[in-house]
């Protein structure tokens, strides 16, 4: 049994290797079906990033793959068990967002109950100067700061030295620096062979980290694969400008995605501005109020869905 | 970030088992600490029993209940007050809160044997009532002036301890049937009323016909005529009959529990 275990180990270590996957997975919540005919899968030592709109049924997944739901159809499949399988649940790590933390508790009994589910956890010393919690083993919970208590739980995460671990949302609602510094931490995560798997709305995080993204909208993956496959789908700017232009002429233009009129108004959604740019400059001399912007994940998800549906209905 | 740097994930991990007495014992320890963290509710649940027995026992405490003295007699039916409140209020409230929260499940979805919450609180709970029994013990042996062999006063806290397991049930049927803020409310007026009408307050034979005929069907009534029994003064016929309406309504508690839990797997809000 013990070899066997080592064998089955070894071989999904190997980077590349499925350590988790959803197949035909679909979720109903009562009449409200949150996923439908999800397939995703999650490979050893990679960092997969589920990039989605709120509402698009990423924390869903996660908890379908770490077992917290069960599917209503299809399959999940963690380290090649049922992921509520304690076997499976004791080589991965998750990050949620969690409330009701008992607030009477050290840092370090935390972190100890914890340790202990885990059948080779990392030593306390490790944990604390991991999560950079130096200091403040012997601080209550409720007595930390925001940022302290989130390191608590990142600390968590981390304490059973897992093969993969999951992080729901991590950066919501960190200021800037704070998020840069999870990412080197999410980086180095993976450079230590570890898998992650992160959901964001942000699109620049996903292009930031990971190396695979997988887009999911209205409960459905729309789209997979490396972030530039990604990127090359989605809109990078949008031009508006009051032009006398065409849309059937914009349209033509190099990397123009969408055209549409609002009045004088054109407005263009483009993967990148300046070839668009210098051809509507040349066609236009009298154009005026150009504005060029990062359009909002809602507007770059829109046209991955019309784009999608145009190619099925091709 | 310094310490990560040699660590691997946990290839060593292979074929080693946690300890699972170490973490029942980790997580009872912690629902201990929470207790005595934050002191109010345990100051609470000892008083009440403590209060009515001083108020109630010893007012009386020249007269007899049955064959045996008042201060004896209630020794054993605000022992069962006292267990019961600690059990019900102890898991009901705590499961109510619990349930919704990120922090169960972020322990749900971790390698915590599913037991093991559980078996925290039983141990916990169990350890409660211990202490509540033998603080009305003292004031019964001091100020009550009880006096009985040792037999008797061991005899009655077993069966105060054991007999408070189904109400720990009962507390999870209620945990996962109410919500979190409503939980303490809805506990008090299943609990108070009950208490009452199973002849914790006040000896069952003074209470009125009605009642009387009411209590077999409520829980708290059968642990207080097991607890009487040790004392030579329940009125019932056998203590098996009891022992099968507490396994009975245990039953009962946990089937409502399961079908909770599985059912709060099911909202989106978990």
């Amino acid at each position: 049994m013990g070899r066997m275990i080592t064998n089955q180990q070894t071989h999904s270590n190997e980077r590349g290797a499925v350590i988790a996957e959803l197949r035909n997975a679909t979720k109903r919540f009562g009449t409200v079906q949150a996923v439908t005919d999800v397939d995703l899968s999650v490979r050893a030592g990679e960092l997969l990033a589920v990039l989605g709109p709120n509402g698009a049924g990423k924390t869903t997944a996660i908890g379908l793959l770490t077992g917290l739901r069960r599917p209503t159809q299809g399959t999940a499949r963690l380290f090649d068990r049922d992921p509520r399988d304690l076997e499976a649940r004791q080589r991965v790590g998750v990050m949620l967002q969690a409330s009701g933390v008992p607030e009477t508790l050290r840092v370090s009994e935390l972190l100890n109950e914890f340790r202990g589910y885990y059948p080779a956890p990392l030593p306390l010393p490790t944990v604390v100067a991991a999560a950079g919690l130096d200091g403040l083993e012997r601080r209550l919970y409720g007595e930390l700061s925001g940022g302290q208590q989130r390191r608590v739980l990142f600390g968590i995460a981390l304490c059973g030295n897992p093969e993969l671990l999951f992080f729901d949302e991590p950066t919501t609602g960190l200021d800037v620096d704070v998020r840069r510094g999870l990412w080197a931490t999410l980086r180095r995560l993976t450079a230590q062979g570890r898998g992650v798997v992160l959901t964001t709305h942000y699109l620049e995080e996903a292009d930031a980290l990971a190396d695979r993204i997988v887009v999911l909208d209205h409960g459905t993956v729309i789209a997979e694969g490396s972030p530039s496959e990604i990127k090359a789908l989605v809109p990078g700017r949008r031009i508006r400008a009051n032009s006398s232009v065409s849309t059937s002429e914009a349209l033509a233009f190099p990397g123009v995605q969408q055209a549409s009129r609002d009045g004088a108004w054109l407005d263009l959604l483009t993967t990148t501005a300046e070839p668009a740019l210098r051809e509507l400059m040349a066609r236009d001399p009298s154009l005026a109020d150009l504005t060029v912007v990062e359009p909002s994940l809602e507007e770059a998800f829109l046209t991955l869905t019309t784009t999608t549906t145009e190619e099925a209905a091709a | 970030m310094i310490g990560l740097t040699d660590t691997r994930p946990m290839a060593a991990a292979a074929g080693r088992r946690p300890n699972l007495l170490r973490i029942y014992r980790t997580e009872a320890g912690h629902e201990f600490l929470k207790l005595i963290r934050v002191p109010i509710f345990a100051v609470t649940t000892l008083a009440f029993p403590l209060m009515f027995y001083v108020i109630f026992g010893l007012t009386f405490a020249d007269e007899n209940a049955g064959p045996v003295g008042v201060t004896t007699y209630m020794l054993a039916t605000y022992g069962a007050f006292g267990v019961i409140g600690s059990s019900l209020f102890g898991f009901g409230v705590s499961v109510a809160m619990e349930r919704g929260q990120g922090w169960m499940r972020l322990k749900r979805v971790s390698p915590m044997p599913p037991l093991a919450y559980f078996v925290a609180k039983v141990v916990m709970s169990a350890s409660f009532a211990a202490l509540i029994v033998t603080s009305l013990f003292v004031l019964g042996a001091t100020v009550g002036g009880v006096r009985m062999p040792a037999e008797g006063w061991i005899g009655l806290l077993a069966v105060l301890v054991i007999g408070a397991l189904p109400f720990c049930a009962m507390g999870l049927a209620f945990g996962y049937l109410v919500g979190p803020n409503s939980a303490p409310a809805v506990l008090n007026l299943v609990f108070l009323p009950m208490a009452f009408a199973s002849g914790l307050w006040i000896p069952l034979a003074q209470l009125p016909d009605v009642v009387q005929s009411i209590a077999p069907f409520l829980p708290p009534y059968h642990l207080s005529q097991l607890a009487l029994g040790t004392l030579g003064a329940a009125d019932g016929p056998s203590p098996l009959l009891h022992v099968a309406a507490l396994i009975g309504f245990t039953a009962v508690f946990l089937a409502v529990a399961g079908w909770g839990f599985r059912r709060d797997e099911g909202r989106t809000y978990g």
